[in-house]
């Protein structure tokens, strides 16, 4: 038997063309000129660089500045998530259904205040911020706040919206306020998702944390292009061992979190 | 004998783990503070405050003039050239690293265990693959910044290696997932490797790997519009640009226009897996 080939709107070779004139498009207006970097002088050149890398600092004196640098990081990135699960809580009340018929009038506007916050993000909300607070590890920590305000809130909306209403129902028939309720009856069903998700954002802003000093926001990033802007490449190649470390800790962590959690 | 103290149902029967719980979160929240500078009322200085309020006054109106529109467009068209010439490198890395580490196409494997000459490749491929990803694409466009000079090309060389490490693991995911009854019925009847994965292995997953990829490209687009902040071309760039000159009302046209071509790619991406699937 032969089976029928996919019911498809248009063509799949248009898209295959549209695509193929995307890539043609690109690399032409581009023009990053290949061959010039695939030449032997380049990878000479790259070499070299990379080859710098291998050799780290190692003297007691910088490792002590490089752990304080991570512990920043690291805490950057907690209490960035911990700010951010709090107004997240905040704002998802506004923005979520908790019952038919509520007639809550700041679903929308709230939704667009958390999609704005997560289209944003958090390395571009750290370049903004520097010009209130300026340089350091603090306008990292509100970037990591305001992006993943967005992010949690939206999940923590649908959430309370996807939560069993039978038990907030039977207390509001007994005309408990809606504050009551949520504290009562919503929240406890869906605490352990909202741990779970804010967890999960922890271990993402901790990835995104090390990274936001490359624009001034602090932590392991600051150091990183600070050393690499004075072609200091053995502290460079510190730093970023340190950097690859921590990835590879906390996905490993997770990893291993995730399995024991499943069993 | 009555107890004359508090009640019994006034009492909180949690107090325990309340109290630890409270006294545990100071503990761990104080040397966060310090050591995160968490100072809010530098907000209100006299100084920055003035500084903030002028920055943001000026977002409204954005600015409109046709030459900087224009200017925005370019940037925005090269941001996302430069995400789709990224995968398209990323996609010539990771295609012949995923053959070359996917344990679907072992041969020794289909007799009990892999051979210990193709299990060290294999492994040492996933490191590579590993140490390619676990490098944020913005630091590999600081350092390619510095070899190449400023500019796209940076830009396309960081999403190319980064890129190449996550699609190296999650194609080898997608392809040990599913089922291999066929991949092993012509691996056993002395199919080469590549004939194996043209006709049993690529067919069946072929949907999934297109619509991860097409998921990528679109967190591509979004990852290249920030590498312009150190020097890689694209909008972040002109933001960059715009935010040391303290032009707000600029900042704010780039920011609606990162939006929207976030939005755009988020668009295209999701109907082109809707078509896919």
């Amino acid at each position: 038997m032969q089976l029928k080939p996919p019911h498809l709107s248009f063509h799949p070779y248009i898209v295959l063309m549209g695509m193929g004139l995307l890539i043609i498009a690109s690399f032409w207006s581009l023009d990053i000129q290949l061959s010039k970097l695939l030449s032997f002088r380049s990878w000479e050149l790259m070499g070299k660089f990379f080859g710098e890398l291998l050799v780290p600092n190692l003297s007691g004196n910088f490792l002590n500045k490089v752990f304080q640098a991570s512990i920043e990081t690291l805490a950057m990135s907690a209490l960035g998530t911990l700010i951010a699960a709090l107004f997240g809580i905040v704002l998802a009340l506004p923005a979520s259904k908790t019952y038919a018929n509520d007639p809550i009038y700041t679903r929308t506007i709230t939704r667009w205040i958390l999609n704005a916050l997560r289209s944003i993000p958090e390395l571009v909300w750290a370049a903004l911020l520097l010009i209130s607070v300026g340089l350091g590890p603090f306008a990292g920590t509100l970037a990591l706040a305001l992006h993943t305000t967005g992010v949690l809130g939206r999940l923590f909306a649908d959430a309370i919206e996807n939560a069993p209403t039978e038990p907030g129902d039977a207390l509001r028939i007994m005309g408990v306020g809606e504050l009551k309720i949520f504290l009562y009856a919503t929240l406890p069903s869906i605490l352990p998702q909202l741990i779970s998700y804010s967890l999960y954002r922890w271990e993402n802003n901790i990835r995104a944390a090390t990274v936001l000093g490359v624009v001034g926001g602090g932590g392991l990033g600051q150091m990183l292009a600070f050393h690499m802007s004075l072609f200091q490449m053995q502290d460079t190649s510190t730093i970023l061992m340190t950097m690859i470390g921590l990835v590879l800790l906390v996905d490993s962590l997770s990893y291993f979190l995730r399995r024991y959690l499943d069993n | 004998m009555i107890s004359v103290s508090t009640p019994l149902y006034l009492k909180d029967p949690a107090w325990h783990s309340r109290l630890t719980l409270a006294i545990l979160a100071i503990v761990l929240l104080v040397p966060a503070l310090i050591s995160t500078e968490f100072k809010p009322w530098v907000f209100f200085e006299a100084e920055n405050l003035k500084v903030t309020l002028k920055f943001l006054a000026d977002f409204v109106p954005p600015n409109t003039k046709p030459d900087f529109l224009k200017l925005v467009a370019i940037e925005a068209w090269r941001t996302i050239a430069i995400a789709t010439a990224g995968m398209v490198l990323a996609l010539v890395l990771a295609i012949p690293l995923t053959l070359l580490s996917t344990r679907v196409l072992s041969i020794s494997a289909l007799t009990g265990r892999m051979s210990t000459f193709p299990f060290v490749i294999r492994q040492a491929i996933r490191i590579m693959l590993i140490l390619m990803r676990s490098i944020p694409e913005i630091v590999w466009a600081l350092v390619f910044v510095r070899v190449v000079g400023l500019g796209p090309a940076a830009g396309v060389l960081a999403i190319a290696l980064t890129y190449a490490g996550m699609l190296g693991k999650i194609y080898a995911e997608i392809l040990e997932s599913g089922s291999n009854e066929s991949s092993q019925a012509l691996l056993r009847n002395g199919a080469s490797r590549l004939q194996t994965f043209f006709y049993a292995v690529l067919p069946q997953n072929s949907n999934e790997l297109t619509s991860y990829t097409v998921y990528r490209w679109e967190c591509a687009v979004r990852s290249s519009a920030v590498l312009g902040f150190v020097g890689a071309g694209g909008l972040g760039q002109q933001m960059d640009n715009s935010m040391k000159m303290f032009n707000g009302s600029e900042v704010a046209t780039i920011l609606i226009a990162f939006m929207i071509l976030v939005a755009l790619a988020d668009w295209f991406s999701a109907q082109l897996r809707k078509l896919i699937s």
